[in-house]
């Protein structure tokens, strides 16, 4: 569609967003990420049937726990979307990115220490 | 995913509440259980993760950070597998295990050197009723009494542990102490119902020897026929 | 007779009784049940005294009980099983026994999640059954449940309570059936509301032969308001609180409503009167004690009767 999206925005591929898992999402945060939306198909539309119905659970979860650390559950968001809805896309990567210019730096990396692993996303996700 | 393990269940204890054990520690082992827990997915091997991942940022965050080893073993309440952890635990600062009750304390038993720390509340022995639901069957009295109430414990499942219930409270086949919980004595009514032995009721159940259940103190079970 | 209770006495006769209820004070001011106590005193034959109700922690029973006894009046020993194992039952038995109280309602205790201690240990060593056992077989037997031989065998009317509104309602009349099994000689029910399905409960008991071996007093309570009437039918498990009730109430103006909850409780004594099996009532007028001599006058039933 040749629309452009802010390029602090990464964008990891996965084939169902039932394949995000409550650890890739704080592993993510981990590695120093400021923060993280999860693009899932409409309700209802779910090729796997249940898969993106289950990624809400998850991040709703995950939310918590980011929440408990001090991290802030409000970095880490769920939208629904259709794959082709391209204007969509770029709607909430924007709205995203101004959340978190809003929140500031994951505080994770205030106090950088050399010897934390910091892998590239694409590893979590295998 | 083993079959043949009892299931006791057990829930997370809040993060801030493990941070607190772990307070002034810098190397931490986290070790999960391959049993009841990881069905309950309290204590399994992502369990260990996610907990090492929120530890590792909330440590990160308070600028002390800390360093996390993640294991997890085929069960904490057999003495060899306990074995796998030998070589490495004198490394750490602290061990935060997320296995049952009894796992933490056989590992606090082998390891006398070490701080154990239970990662997990053990709440019941129960069954999965459903993905992501548990609920309480068994409160291991040592007397069970299952073929007198059509295999529905009055201990476990009536709030009272009433022998002889069900109590006035009882409306609409729910407890008067939690509108979620069913109540025992109506699933038990309905069960002989089912089986044609409602003459089981007519009879007064006896009353109870709890010096079998936890009452009588810890409990010992011995088979020589098993002692090598 | 089994014991030296008024009430015993007055069911034996075969006169239609009348037991009242007091709820002791939270704290330690016996005053308080005995202004309740003198209040009631000529209008009821027994006077039974809640035990921490609905796990709410007030004066003990047992010792309610003693001041009451005190006043010259039959008091009802309401115990639980809730708070107390099989050693302290028997233990208390034995010293309501001494000090003379001889009616004792075997309860298993609303639990304490009720109640202003949530977080307490419950004990339910043994339930009302059971309890109901325990004491025929101290009073019996001469024995403790352990077996050992009592010295100095206590005498008690024992009592239980029903709840003809509470599910299975099948099954209510066969649990009543094993608490009459296990010994219990009167039974106060639960607050009637429903009538009809209290005939019906009545006719299961007189199927059983349960009314030949059992006194059984209906029990009632005066509705004060109409907010009282919706809390107990919609938050006390266990009650049934028909709507034609709470229309009633409703159709009244505010002002005149509490007068309605009272005409309500005097006709339902009078209804009660009429069922066969039913040799009592229990008027269980939670903190609106005073209403009780009237209730009872207008339903007929003043002078009661002197026992010597």
């Amino acid at each position: 569609m040749r629309l452009s999206y802010p390029t602090n925005v990464k964008i990891i591929r996965v084939p169902c967003t039932g394949k995000v898992d409550v650890l890739y999402l704080l592993k993510t945060f981990q590695s120093g990420a400021d923060g993280v939306f999860v693009a899932a198909c409409m309700e209802g539309d779910c090729h796997y049937l249940t898969g993106n119905l289950r990624a809400r659970k998850r991040v709703e979860y995950a939310k918590k726990i980011l929440d408990a650390v001090g991290i802030g559950g409000e970095r880490l968001e769920m939208y629904n979307m259709s794959a082709a809805d391209g204007p969509r896309f770029v709607k909430v990567a924007n709205e995203m990115t101004e959340r978190i210019k809003t929140l500031g730096p994951n505080p994770v990396k205030r106090f950088r220490v050399t010897n934390v692993q910091e892998k590239p996303c694409e590893e979590m996700c295998p | 995913m083993r079959g043949d393990v009892p299931m006791i269940i057990g829930s997370g204890k809040p993060i801030k509440d493990i941070l607190a054990m772990i307070e002034g520690c810098t190397k931490i082992l986290i070790i999960g259980c391959r049993g009841c827990v990881t069905v309950c997915s309290a204590g399994g091997e992502k369990e260990v993760g996610i907990l090492a991942s929120a530890l590792t940022m909330a440590r990160q965050q308070e600028g002390k950070p800390i360093e996390i080893k993640e294991m997890t073993l085929e069960r904490q309440c057999d003495p060899e597998y306990l074995e796998q952890i030998r070589g490495v635990v004198d490394e750490y600062g602290a061990v935060v295990s997320i296995a049952c009750g009894a796992g933490v304390q056989f590992v606090a038993e082998k390891y006398r050197k070490i701080p154990v720390f239970p990662g997990i509340n053990t709440n019941f022995i129960g069954v999965t009723e459903e993905q992501g639901v548990w609920t309480e069957r068994c409160q291991a009295c040592g007397d069970c009494k299952l073929h007198l109430t059509g295999g529905i414990c009055p201990i476990a499942r009536c709030s009272k542990s009433l022998l002889n219930g069900p109590c006035g409270g009882s409306a609409n086949g729910k407890c008067e102490v939690n509108p979620e919980v069913l109540c025992g004595w109506q699933l038990i009514y309905d069960r002989l119902k089912e089986l044609g032995r409602l003459d089981l009721l007519e009879v007064i159940i006896p009353i109870n020897d709890w010096s079998t259940s936890r009452d009588g103190g810890p409990r010992k079970i011995v088979r020589e026929d098993l002692k090598l | 007779m089994t014991s030296d209770s008024r009430l015993e006495k007055i069911l034996e006769r075969g006169e239609f009784t009348v037991t009242s209820e007091c709820g002791p004070p939270r704290g330690a001011d016996p005053e308080v049940i005995r202004k309740k106590g003198e209040l009631i005193k000529a209008a009821v034959d027994a006077i039974n005294i809640t035990d921490n109700q609905t796990s709410v922690v007030r004066m003990s029973s047992f010792s309610s009980c003693v001041i009451l006894k005190q006043l010259g009046i039959d008091p009802v020993l309401q115990m639980v099983t809730r708070d107390r194992n099989r050693i302290a039952l028997q233990s208390d038995l034995l010293g309501a026994s001494a000090l003379g109280i001889n009616n004792v309602l075997c309860l298993s205790g609303d639990h304490q999640k009720f109640g202003d201690h949530p977080t307490a240990k419950n004990v339910y060593d043994i339930d009302s059954i059971q309890l109901i056992q325990t004491v025929k077989r101290m009073r019996d037997e001469g024995k403790f449940l352990g077996g050992d031989e009592l010295k100095g065998v206590p005498r008690f009317f024992i009592g239980a309570s029903a709840n003809p509104f509470a599910d299975p309602f099948e099954f209510r009349v066969v649990r009543l059936a094993k608490k009459v099994a296990a010994g219990a000689q009167f039974i106060q029910t639960q607050c009637i509301f429903n009538l009809d399905r209290f005939r019906r409960w009545m006719e299961q008991v007189r199927d059983r032969g349960l009314h030949e071996k059992v006194h059984i007093l209906g029990g009632v309570t005066p509705m004060k308001s109409i907010g009282m009437a919706n809390y107990m039918k919609k938050e006390v498990p266990g009650m049934d609180v028909p709507d034609e009730l709470i229309a009633r109430i409703k159709g009244v103006d505010k002002e005149k409503r509490a007068e309605e909850g009272i005409r309500i409780c005097v006709e339902t004594i009078k209804q009660l009167r009429e069922i066969e099996g039913v040799h009592g009532v229990h008027i269980m007028a939670i903190e609106w004690e005073e209403m009780v001599p009237r209730i009872v006058e207008e339903a007929g039933l003043l002078p009661r009767p002197q026992i010597t």
